[in-house]
């Protein structure tokens, strides 16, 4: 007994001495810059220097027009962009999880937009999106749709949508092929019972997949909103969060603020908001994470 | 499929024209003198193309490397040992997943430039490698997972330490794994690069190649035939390395997330 304790403590150090290095370089580069975020957010910190200004930042923030914009903005950007990836992803899921022709090599085919680097990616949406020379100016021009040359990043509308388009172009191979794995993980004899009982393809898929891969779309589009949130790059490239603001979500406020300006405070308390944002979204995951496991085990 | 497809096919369709073509409104869909005339050209139009390519790399394989070597002791420890804290600190690990890099750039920012790092190799390393730990532990585990603790304990019987399990059982079995592991924190840090590139770096001898194309377009008028084509090499080196490892790396990917 005593010797199976020894040993069960000797383990432990052993475990912990092996995670350190990771663990302090975590601590080093995530945590401590969360913690000094959150210092210099109640700071008026500059190149300057730094004086303690209490709440001021908050209180700017809050009470300005366009910080709350900014906010409303976010959401409905993320809204549009999750539901189309989602929609799509499905979709996508669906055919290439039926059994058509070529379908492996049409597996790898949606993959692209996701391994690419996403700032490469964006420099050819540029020019996809280019109001003279571009292709979708082009096709809009000769249908008669458009009556002239149309720059799709220069009116607010439109980059608004350009930059949801371009989002869900990078967004949707990666939950279409996390679908597509759920969809495979469905057990087979499940569709033969249905099968064998007359049961139509729609019923299958309404019935059967759909309530089986049920948990990874809850995930996926927690996942999924987390990262739409996130998404800096998309943007930054093709608008920088132009014109007049009309594509800058929270994100890129923070970062203008922050590293445009240099004013790391006001910069800082954008941040925390984010973090928080960011804190409910993961505390909701891993929660919803945990149940789902408990219920895998459970059964 | 048209959706995901079509910008590649114009971006390469747009490098092999010649650039009096392009620059034609409305847009026109055949050009007769195809090649890749652009391809050529771009070395001398953008001067410092073999450099940031070389920046890419480097910075590529440097931040994989690194992550490898804090990421393998970890997950040996997650997939082998018991100890307090275990799941919540797995659960804190795929947390921080969800940050994004612009959160932290405040205090990155400030110290880099106390230590006066801004516009190195380093300040681009640096917080490249913590963003790919957790989810590469999360990878890593579940590979050391596979393989039978039998084999560890007949050696240990035998009197082998730790480190020789490790490196005389564990590593040679695990090889599979690293390379998967290895590959993914590779395409992650080539494809991470440009938010820390264009905060931390403002030097073009080391900037990789995103932000080095990027800042061209801002310049003078882009010729876009010649930015598709360096575009496209950009693209190229990740999208080989996917395209025959993709079975392992998706593989890899959902069974984490999907079997969770």
């Amino acid at each position: 007994m005593n010797q199976k304790l020894k040993s069960y403590t000797a383990q432990t150090y052993v475990a912990y001495a092996l995670i350190a290095p990771a663990a302090l370089y975590i601590i080093l580069i995530v945590a401590w810059p969360l913690l000094e975020t959150i210092r210099l957010s109640f700071t008026n910190s500059s190149l300057a220097g730094e004086d303690y200004v209490g709440l001021e930042n908050y209180q700017k923030m809050f009470s300005s027009k366009k910080f709350n914009g900014i906010v409303t903005r976010t959401f409905v950007w993320m809204f549009f962009s999750v539901s189309l990836k989602l929609i799509i992803g499905l979709i996508g899921a669906v055919l290439l999880n039926a059994n058509l022709k070529g379908r492996s090599i049409f597996r790898v085919l949606v993959m692209p937009p996701w391994v690419v680097p996403i700032a490469i990616g964006m420099l050819g949406w540029l020019w996809l999106y280019n109001g003279y020379f571009g292709i979708i100016a082009g096709v809009g021009m000769r249908t008669g749709i458009l009556d002239g040359p149309f720059g799709f990043l220069a009116y607010k509308q439109s980059a608004f949508i350009s930059t949801i388009i371009a989002d869900v172009w990078v967004g949707t191979p990666m939950v279409t092929v996390f679908f597509l794995a759920a969809m495979q993980g469905v057990p087979k004899d499940l569709y033969e019972a249905a099968y064998c009982d007359g049961a139509s393809r729609w019923d299958r898929f309404f019935k059967i997949t759909l309530p089986q891969i049920t948990p990874v779309i809850i995930t996926m589009s927690l996942l999924s909103a987390i990262w739409t949130f996130n998404s800096f790059e998309i943007i930054w490239i093709l608008t920088e969060g132009g014109p007049r603001g009309a594509t800058t979500t929270l994100i890129i406020d923070t970062y203008k603020q922050a590293l445009g300006n240099y004013k790391f405070g006001r910069g800082a308390a954008r941040a925390v908001v984010v973090m928080i944002l960011l804190m409910l979204f993961a505390g909701f995951y891993l929660a919803l994470l945990a149940r789902i496991n408990k219920k895998i085990s459970h059964e | 499929m048209i959706f995901i497809l079509l910008p590649f096919v114009e971006m390469f369709y747009a490098s092999l024209r010649p650039l009096d073509h392009l620059f034609r409104s409305p847009y026109q869909f055949y050009s007769d003198d195809l090649s890749f005339w652009a391809y050529r050209e771009m070395w001398n139009t953008v001067p410092m193309l073999p450099r940031y390519i070389f920046n890419s790399f480097f910075l590529a394989s440097v931040t994989s490397i690194i992550t490898l070597l804090f990421v393998i002791p970890a997950a040996y420890s997650y997939a082998r040992f018991k100890f307090p804290f275990k799941n919540s600190s797995l659960y804190i690990l795929l947390a921080i997943n969800m940050f994004s890099g612009a959160v932290l750039l405040i205090p990155l920012y400030k110290v880099l430039r106390a230590f006066g790092l801004l516009n190195t190799y380093q300040a681009m390393i640096v917080p490249g490698v913590a963003f790919l730990i957790p989810t590469a532990i999360w990878l890593l585990k579940s590979y050391f997972e596979k393989i039978p603790i039998d084999l560890e304990e007949a050696a240990f019987v035998d009197g082998a330490s730790r480190v020789q399990i490790l490196r005389h059982i564990i590593a040679p079995l695990s090889t599979p794994g690293l390379v998967v592991v290895g590959i993914y924190a590779f395409i992650g840090s080539y494809a991470q690069q440009f938010l820390f590139a264009i905060t931390f770096n403002q030097k073009k001898e080391y900037m990789p190649i995103p932000s080095g194309l990027y800042e061209f377009i801002g310049y003078t008028t882009v010729k876009w035939n010649e930015m598709m084509a360096a575009s496209l090499v950009g693209i190229a080196p990740v999208l080989i390395i996917f395209l025959f490892l993709q079975k392992y790396i998706v593989a890899g990917l959902t069974s984490g997330a999907v079997k969770n």
